[in-house]
């Protein structure tokens, strides 16, 4: 746990004196709190005494002081937390980013969901609790409930004493007992959630279908035993967690009766200045809220390691695929690509998506690559892109192992079109740019052309600049395809790849793509990777990839 | 925001009852407030005029008493708000899914579902927050305040005075602390949602970024958002912030300001000690609740919006409305006309269909081809009552459809969908979908003509393999072959079929072409197509064209 935390403080690093000057803050506000309710106890005891008004100047500005500053203190420290926050949070964005980017794809991809990297960036965007809500509470608890029982130990130790238990306990007892407490019910409760949960994405996904076949009081009649059975334990985790704040309470009221009892009898006996009295119970009572917010930051803090290990184990992953210590410098066109009779495995004992494979790619030629689905043509992309090293044969650029050069070479080298290529939630624009920044409007355009779309951006209001959306929202599955088609023509790589690039479109225009592809593409080396008809005619070599799947 | 409170609140009477036992608990935990307050300052008081401990100690364990009583309290305000909540949660999500399937079955995408699933079983904490927290605490802040200024009322009525001078600037507070706060905090989660959905943007493209070498150019940009977005949220947060402060500022002050005029009227002679200590105690009780009042303030916008969510989802209209007199004739040997029909989603201009007629004949098939976005999709769903035509009708043997029960309307229809859902479960249930009480012996029969036979056998224990969410992943061709088997099983009159060849290869493609072969026998069969291949088995041809409209078929489409 200790070793978690201290990663995670490694990675969301914030400049030490900005923790220490929120948590000075952090502490100032509760003892100021302290100080203004001690204060005002001694100048009431001390008014009753009737002295001169006088006499009691200095407390009455004690009273005033802190009621002034107490809001100060909190004002100051709230913004410099939420400073903190955004720091780290920034931090750890970078640092996960950087460690993910080493990652060839494959490594990423593993887990084969989206939701593992929603995940990842929700647990991310948790880090920025890690000071807020794990860090500052525990130690601002020490430094003012240290500050509360040293100043009632100067009055009286014995006070101070049961002070110190009665913190302890509030501080360390009762926030450990409620959290190990929800942590029981809560595990107990995620298993039902889970179970309702992918009840209702079926139920809700699924509702034409169970409407169509008529199951409708079915899934109802399941999904009600299922929710009966979470709100069971709900309640069951109910009678547990609300003891936390009982508990609190008890050990309040504990402290301030042994308080009371300890002044009373020292004053009895002599031993303390009447007008103490009820300095100490008001001074006992207030220093509580120094531990109050402990066990909501203990459970905080327990979620945040629980996501930061999620991090951990993302970010640890060794890269795959490395850069060779003495790289070749790349070759300049012409040259040809080759698969040698490349074996490919993604995980070992598992089947090869690739046995015995050959290929070349030579300048000016049209190769056409078909097969099903699963017959491993995206492991060919993945293999051009270095994505990923084969297990036996070669990936030969110029007639040497592709191992040999700098990965940002090969990728110069080589554009691809990918079947699942990523749009980004920007301009239309900004997503052809992506391998070329320093395009003109003019290059663009001409991409946009060849990719036999730009009719249709010219056509709309924002031209380039439109908005795609998230994920491309906004664009149909054609003109997706097209503008990622128009990204890799962008690029003028030596070697074209078009993975399905004419997947949503009909027949006519996928034919006439095809046709002003490859005539854009003049003297590079173009693989089309396809299981339909279009281009076939155009190929000038077809090269079938085997399906050894059962159907 | 508060009319949504009273709908929420309105909504069960397990909330009712809570709202009562709420009330109830924040009574008696306002009178325990000011016996605390009085016994701490009768011992203090009894101290300083020379009590010795065994004079105070029945009011020490009274005080100890006490704080059992509030401990008990407090266990009482959580364990009531958490099962209020998980009951009105509970109930809202069962309502969900009853709307969806009855009233709505075609209006959520699988994302969408998601989402929506999570915050229906996850809100609940959001909720909890509401229930168990800000309620009680609204509670408190109304009876807690009004006790004390009672009681200090009846002991020292100058003092009480001065707290109802400062008390008006309270509600003046809430209302700032509503607009304000709320704005401003509003402003910084947005900006933290903003800049996370960047960082999932980049991340999930990390392939496409390093593909094109661009991997590394989107350090600087994160690290950049990031640092405009924390300089603009910090600037309103200084904004932002100012309201909690003053509102404490209010409260500290007062504190001060009681404890200085007791003070000096102590030292006047004109008050006595237990009298003054009393307010003293009381004194931050007054602005106490109210503060926290406010810190639960987001507690309670994320348990409300989740509720809004979930209210947003449940309200509109009933698309097909439930109920209808008649039972419709069968397809097999009643046609089924579409006639003059147009459809537009609601709240949505577009046409999706625009005054397009078409005839099933009993027995015959007919492909419905067009391109993308014609709404070939819409016209299946509202053949199968997902939603009805905007204008135009659709009938049977010259019976309107509306005027029909939908559920008995639809046992009469298999429908094959461009994307099946495998719900969790065996094969064999998946294929039993079309008729729950089907035998092994049915499925089994079904799966061969739907060509999924083979792959099934091949599947490690056959058709009691578990598919769905969490189980073996199917391909795309092997989903809609099951689909097609559930239409077999169903033996349905009228079959529907959604693309059910494309994205697939060509193999894949064969075997499903071979299965509606012998679907169609003895059946009525709309074939939806993008494709020429398919459709040229039909008996017929009908072409949708842009907009929705029938168009002439030409061979060249």
């Amino acid at each position: 746990m200790t070793t978690t935390l201290r990663r995670l403080l490694a990675l969301a690093e914030v400049p030490r004196a900005r923790i220490a000057f929120a948590v000075t803050l952090g502490t100032l506000t509760v003892v100021f709190g302290i100080g203004l309710m001690a204060t005002a106890g001694y100048l009431i005891s001390r008014a009753a005494e009737r002295p001169a008004v006088l006499s009691l100047t200095v407390a009455i500005v004690g009273v005033r002081f802190f009621g002034l500053a107490r809001p100060l203190a909190r004002y100051l420290e709230r913004l410099t937390s939420h400073d903190v926050a955004f720091r780290a949070l920034t931090r750890a964005r970078v640092r996960v980013y950087r460690r993910l980017e080493r990652l060839a794809p494959p490594q990423l991809d593993s887990e084969r969901r989206g939701d593992l990297l929603t995940r990842l960036v929700s647990d991310v965007d948790s880090l920025q609790n890690l000071h807020l809500r794990g860090l500052a509470p525990p130690l601002v608890a020490l430094c003012a409930g240290t500050a509360a029982v040293a100043a009632t130990a100067v009055v009286l130790p014995e006070a101070a004493l049961v002070l110190a238990v009665g913190l302890l306990l509030g501080g360390v007892v009762v926030p450990a007992t409620s959290v190990a407490l929800a942590r029981r019910a809560s595990r107990r409760r995620a298993g039902a959630r889970g179970e309702l949960a992918s009840e209702l994405v079926e139920s809700l996904a699924g509702s034409e279908e169970l409407a169509a076949f008529g199951q409708e009081s079915d899934r109802l009649r399941r999904l009600r035993a299922a929710d009966r059975r979470l709100v069971r334990i709900s309640r069951r985790a109910a009678l547990a967690d609300g003891t936390g704040d009982g508990l609190r309470l008890l050990v309040v009221g504990a402290t301030l009766v042994g308080v009371l009892a300890a002044s009373v009898s020292a004053h009895a006996n002599g031993g303390l200045n009447r007008v103490l009295i009820a300095m100490l119970a008001l001074l006992a009572l207030a220093s509580f809220e120094a531990v109050q917010p402990l066990p909501e930051a203990l459970r905080e803090l327990g979620a945040t390691l629980a996501a930061g290990r999620r991090i951990l184990d993302l970010t640890d992953r060794e890269p795959s695929i490395c850069d060779p210590a003495l790289p070749l410098t790349a070759p300049t066109p012409p040259f040809t690509v080759a698969l040698e009779n490349v074996r490919v495995r993604y995980a070992p004992r598992e089947r090869p998506a690739l046995d015995g494979f050959s290929m070349r790619l030579e300048p000016g030629r049209r190769v056409v690559l078909l097969g099903p689905s699963g017959a491993g043509k995206s492991t060919v992309v993945n293999l051009l892109l270095r994505f990923i090293d084969p297990e036996r044969g070669y990936v030969t650029i110029d007639g040497r192992d592709i191992r040999s050069f700098r990965q940002a070479d090969v990728r110069r080298l080589i554009a691809v079109a990918a079947q699942d290529a990523y749009v980004f939630s920007a301009s239309i624009g900004e997503n052809v740019r992506l391998g070329r920044p320093d395009a003109s409007d003019a290059e663009v355009e001409q991409a946009l052309r060849s990719a036999r779309i730009w009719g249709w951006v010219a056509s709309l209001p924002h031209g380039l600049d439109t908005l795609v959306g998230e994920q491309g929202r906004e664009l149909s599955g054609g003109q997706r395809q097209r503008i990622v088609l128009a990204r890799a023509l962008l690029v003028e790589a030596p070697v074209l790849v078009l993975d399905e690039p004419t997947a949503h479109l009909d027949p006519p225009t996928a034919a006439r793509l095809i046709e002003d592809v490859f005539a854009a593409a003049g003297d590079r080396a173009v693989l089309l990777i396809t299981h339909r008809d279009e281009g076939l005619d155009l190929a000038d070599e077809l090269v079938v990839l085997r399906d050894d799947a059962p159907v | 925001m508060r009319a949504l409170d009273q709908r929420l609140l309105r909504r069960a009477k397990p909330v009712r009852l809570l709202l009562a036992a709420d009330a109830a608990l924040g009574v008696a935990a306002s009178v325990l407030v000011l016996v605390q307050a009085t016994l701490l300052a009768a011992i203090v008081a009894d101290a300083f005029s020379g009590a010795s401990l065994g004079d105070v100690l029945p009011k020490l364990e009274l005080l100890a008493l006490t704080f059992a009583g509030r401990a008990v309290l407090a266990w009482a305000f959580e364990i009531g708000g958490r099962r209020a909540a998980s009951s009105v949660l509970s109930e809202l999500r069962l309502a969900l899914v009853d709307r969806r399937l009855h009233d709505q079955p075609s209006a959520l995408d699988g994302a969408e579902a998601g989402e929506v699933a999570a915050s229906a079983v996850q809100g609940v904490e959001a909720l909890e927050s509401y229930f168990a927290r800000y309620l009680p605490q609204l509670v408190l802040a109304v009876t807690v305040p009004l006790a004390v200024l009672l009681w200090v009322g009846t002991i020292d009525p100058v003092s009480a005075g001065l707290m109802l001078l400062t008390l008006p600037l309270v509600p003046v507070f809430m209302w700032l602390i509503g607009r304000y706060t709320q704005e401003r905090t509003r402003e910084h989660w947005q900006a933290l949602r903003l800049l996370s959905t960047h960082f999932l943007d980049v991340v999930r493209g990390l392939p496409t970024l390093r593909a094109f070498n661009r991997g590394e150019a989107q350090t600087a940009a994160i690290s950049a958002v990031s640092e405009r977005y924390r300089r603009t949220t910090m600037a309103t947060l200084r904004v932002g912030f100012l309201s909690g402060t003053v509102l404490e500022l209010a409260a500290t002050l007062g504190v001060a300001l009681v404890a200085v005029t007791v003070g000096v009227r102590l030292a006047d002679g004109d008050l006595g000690l237990q009298a003054g200590l009393t307010v003293l105690v009381l004194a931050p009780e007054l602005y106490l609740p109210l503060r926290q009042l406010a810190a639960q303030f987001h507690a309670s916008a994320d348990g409300l919006a989740v509720a809004e969510r979930m209210f947003s989802l449940l309200d509109g209209p009933a698309v097909v409305p439930r109920g209808g007199r008649l039972i419709a004739p069968t397809p097999a040997e009643a046609p089924v006309r579409l006639e003059d029909v147009s459809f537009a989603y609601p709240g949505r201009a577009p046409l999706v269909l625009n005054h397009f007629d078409l005839e099933l004949v009993p027995g015959e098939t007919v492909a419905l081809v067009g391109p993308s976005g014609s709404g070939k999709t819409t016209v299946a769903k509202l053949l199968l009552r997902f939603a009805d035509p905007t204008t135009g009708c659709i009938s049977v043997g010259g019976v309107d459809l509306t005027e029909c029960r939908p559920e008995l309307w639809r046992q009469r229809i298999g429908w094959v969908p461009q994307h099946p859902t495998l719900f969790h479960g065996t094969v064999a249930d998946n294929i039993r979908l079309g008729d729950a009480r089907a035998s092994e012996q049915r499925v089994h029969d079904a799966a061969v003509l739907a060509g999924a036979d083979r792959f099934i056998e091949k599947l490690p224990v056959g058709y009691q393999t578990i598919v769905g969410d969490g189980g073996r992943p199917l391909s795309a061709g092997e989903r809609r072959r099951i689909a097609v088997a559930r239409a077999f099983v169903r033996d349905a009159q009228l079959v529907i079929l959604d693309e059910p060849t494309a994205d697939l290869d060509r193999r894949s493609a064969e075997v499903i072409a071979e299965a509606v072969e012998r679907l169609r026998i003895g059946r009525t069969v709309l074939l939806i197509a993008h494709r020429p291949e398919l459709a040229e088995r039909a008996d017929r041809v009908v072409a949708i064209g842009e907009g929705g409209t029938a168009v002439a078929w030409s061979d060249g489409l």
